[in-house]
């Protein structure tokens, strides 16, 4: 029998909302709301200090998360996870601490055109700081990134490279393992946003040879607040902390300072124990459901929204055509009707998507538009709630003053 | 489905699929531009003022229906006017925004009182009162709205 995921989920279960926004924020199912209430009713004392045993029982559920993690994208050792709050901040700390210790004036930094601006912004503060130069990754109208994009991006000057895995606007997938290639032909560090592509597909940073990727828990329905980094051991070893202060030490003197092993090195300040619980939570829930069937049904869904917005002739899809190119999220504008009036008219029939830029103008202004309208699904999505977005979708030119 | 017809009303979308004030003054004294940065709606509004009243006014630019429509509306009620009264409808249609405003102010705001829904939907706030904000600066000397 099928599972009716949606039972799963609390306010999807208590609540009539059509949910096509979960590309910002999914939503978040009970196992993983118990999870992060079990952490502060059964195990909460301050996790890495208490040598009392609840203090103990803390830092081990907190421990055993960062465990769940590595095993979660294939890290070789849980001293590669660092928690952080979310993918920005991941991002952030690979730029402050490796970019701004290991880029000179003249060395490039690749970064495509498909970022979210928090894998943008990072790197030209880096090449504002150290004289580095941002060198962007083009592609072209569809998302897709061609060899001829990839020469014109690397030289052997090519010192990091920052990308996306996913693209959070068109879905569209970046080719990483070419991307990867010619940044080891130039020596250079690559920084993947694994962001939108955890929640969907098996991630392996040992197959994907990267040296480092950064999530954010809540896009695999784990609670706000928690993110992962994950850094080549080797290269975090080397790199000076983000964040100076509490439980990052090993002995402070009055003229001395020695850091904590990783990965305690970047993790100051009390941490997101319960986040980081409920994150393995999370995990664990997404690996039950499993990618395959999380991939089916996003494929049903998205085939069946293109097919219906494509019979629209005022309807434009951004992106590929192809549904398989587009990992839940369907980016679309309707001729004479602003985003955000879409948005508010589609609110008002309780269908709830994302209008306007997505934090990735430059994608924008390569493809040529001011803003979407974006609809993004997962697994607890139905042929219902497609059916619809696309019926509310047929009403909205009318509704706007245009005639049939 | 479809309860809010009475938001995106007659007033609203005729406004902004067939604005009376949309494009370039030529004679124009005054000019400014306002942005509203997270929806992308950008107008650039034009007026002559002579001896104290608005005697011309224009916008141009690109956005939503609500900021579009919104400065439409605005030209229609102060053209023509004293500075001083274009400042006081102003205040009046803040004051709607806010749902705060008096059976007076609703009277002085004619068609504009097609808007005052908008103090349910916060999130779209800043289209309506982006037109008006524009004014404001333009009204007070800066030159940057």
């Amino acid at each position: 029998m099928k599972r009716d995921y949606r039972q799963d989920f609390p306010l999807l279960r208590e609540n009539p909302i059509v949910y096509l926004d979960s590309a910002a924020t999914a939503q978040r199912p009970d196992v993983v709301i118990e999870a992060e209430m079990e952490f502060y009713k059964k195990y909460n004392a301050n996790p890495l200090r208490g040598l009392y045993s609840l203090g103990i029982e803390a830092t081990d559920r907190y421990e055993e998360a960062r465990e769940c993690v590595a095993n979660f994208i294939h890290a070789a050792s849980a001293k590669e996870i660092i928690f952080t709050r979310n993918a920005t901040e991941s991002l952030n700390l690979v730029a402050y601490s490796y970019g701004l210790s290991h880029l000179r004036e003249g060395d490039e930094i690749v970064v495509s055109i498909l970022e979210h601006h928090s894998n943008q912004l990072p790197w030209r503060m880096v090449a504002e700081k150290t004289g580095a130069v941002v060198k962007y990754l083009e592609c072209d109208r569809q998302g897709h990134i061609s060899d001829v994009d990839l020469q014109a991006a690397f030289s052997e000057k090519t010192k990091l490279v920052a990308v996306t895995q996913v693209s959070n606007v068109l879905g569209i997938k970046t080719p990483i393992d070419k991307i990867v290639a010619l940044a080891k032909k130039s020596g250079a560090v690559v920084v993947l946003d694994a962001a939108q592509s955890t929640p969907h597909m098996e991630v392996d940073v040992q197959k994907l040879d990267v040296d480092f990727l950064a999530f954010s828990g809540h896009k695999l329905m784990a609670p706000m607040g928690i993110g992962v980094l994950y850094g080549r051991k080797e290269l975090l070893s080397e790199m000076p902390p983000f964040l100076t202060g509490g439980e990052m030490i090993q002995t402070v003197t009055r003229d001395k300072v020695v850091y904590a092993e990783l990965p305690h090195k970047f993790e100051a300040g009390t941490v997101n124990g319960a986040g980081a619980w409920a994150l393995a939570a999370a995990i664990r829930y997404l690996q039950e459901v499993g990618y395959e069937h999380i991939q089916k049904q996003e494929l049903l869904l998205t085939t069946q929204l293109m097919e219906g917005l494509t019979k629209l002739p005022y309807v434009q899809i951004q992106g590929s055509p192809d549904p398989k190119e587009h990992c839940g999220i369907v980016s679309f504008t309707i001729d004479g009707v602003h985003p955000h009036d879409v948005s508010s008219i589609l609110d008002a029939d309780g269908i709830a998507v994302r209008a306007g830029h997505h934090c990735a103008q430059p994608l924008m202004q390569q493809i040529d538009v001011m803003s979407t309208t974006r609809a993004s699904m997962y697994f607890y999505n139905t042929e219902e709630d497609i059916e619809k977005l696309l019926t509310s979708v047929q009403t909205i030119r009318r509704r706007m003053g245009y005639g049939e | 489905m479809e309860n809010n017809r009475s938001f995106y009303n007659e007033i609203l979308t005729d406004h902004n699929l067939h604005p009376m004030h949309k494009h370039a003054l030529a004679d124009a004294n005054m000019q400014l531009e306002g942005v509203n940065p997270s929806c992308g709606d950008d107008i650039i509004l034009n007026l002559k003022v002579e001896d104290g009243k608005i005697v011309d006014g224009s916008f141009t630019g690109d956005g939503c229906a609500i900021s579009q429509a919104s400065a439409d509306i605005m030209l229609d009620l102060i053209i023509g006017r004293e500075v001083e009264e274009a400042e006081k409808l102003k205040e009046s249609f803040l004051h709607m925004i806010k749902g705060e405003a008096t059976d007076e102010e609703m009277e002085l705001l004619e068609e504009a009182g097609a808007l005052a829904d908008i103090s349910h939907m916060p999130a779209r706030v800043k289209c309506a009162v982006l037109g008006w904000h524009t004014l404001e600066n333009m009204l007070e000397g800066k030159t940057e709205a």
